[in-house]
């Protein structure tokens, strides 16, 4: 699936997107996949509470399946208007 | 109903002037606009604003079907720019047309209170001392529950 990244979430891990290979059931499996592969995935979702998560371009929750979803984007509470 | 994420800065009375033009029908229109405000050390040499391009536009109408559910409302107008800004540019405005006031002016309040924390954009400050993004307020999040 394509995992997206914006904002300090972006800058963070360093990238803005990327193609993951994962058999993570949840939202929450997810991050502690891509957490437990480098610091600056660990450093970026140290805080949850601190972070939103969409699935498909709907904004959604870390403990939402992934079951057919092809595309999770991370980033922080937004900041519109 | 229009809904535009644009990088280009709009003409903020050609828009209000074209909105709801023709419509006899609706009494009331209320326009919002947003201005990139200077830091209070009046140090902001740029706002950046980022945005999530694909979900941004789904996000925005779905603020304002929802708006168009709860008020009777006619047209309604959304801008909202990304990109770089500086103090004094316009980043958005809403325009509501109702029957009646009321209507158009809860429903211009209501669309910039999930504008605010539902569309995913994201604002970072820039001065000369370095980037800043920045975060998002409580009382945004709380401003949602009187809907």
């Amino acid at each position: 699936m394509d995992v997206l990244y914006f904002a300090w979430v972006r800058e963070r891990i360093g990238l803005p997107k990327e193609k993951v290979e994962t058999q993570a059931a949840t939202v929450s499996d997810l991050v502690a996949e891509l957490s437990a592969r480098e610091d600056r995935y660990a450093a970026a979702f140290a805080d949850l509470s601190a972070l939103r998560v969409a699935l498909d371009q709907e904004l959604s929750d870390f403990d939402a399946s992934l079951a057919g979803v092809r595309e999770v984007a991370f980033f922080p509470p937004m900041t519109g208007g | 109903m229009r809904i535009s994420v644009q990088e280009e800065e709009f003409d903020l009375g050609a828009e209000a002037s074209a909105f709801a033009a023709g419509d006899d029908a609706n009494g009331a229109i209320v326009t919002f606009t947003g201005v990139v405000r200077d830091l209070a050390s009046g140090d902001l040499d740029v706002m950046e604003i980022e945005h999530y391009p694909g979900m941004t536009q789904r996000a925005l109408t779905k603020i304002a079907e929802e708006a168009q559910k709860r008020w009777s409302l006619g047209d309604v107008l959304v801008i909202h720019r990304h990109g770089r800004l500086a103090p004094g540019d316009r980043i958005m405005m809403v325009a509501t047309a109702a029957r009646h006031r009321k209507d158009a002016f809860e429903a211009a309040e209501y669309l910039m209170d999930y504008l605010k924390s539902r569309a995913p954009f994201w604002k970072k400050e820039i001065t000369s001392d370095g980037a800043e993004w920045v975060a998002a307020k409580d009382e945004d999040e709380d401003a949602l529950t009187r809907w």
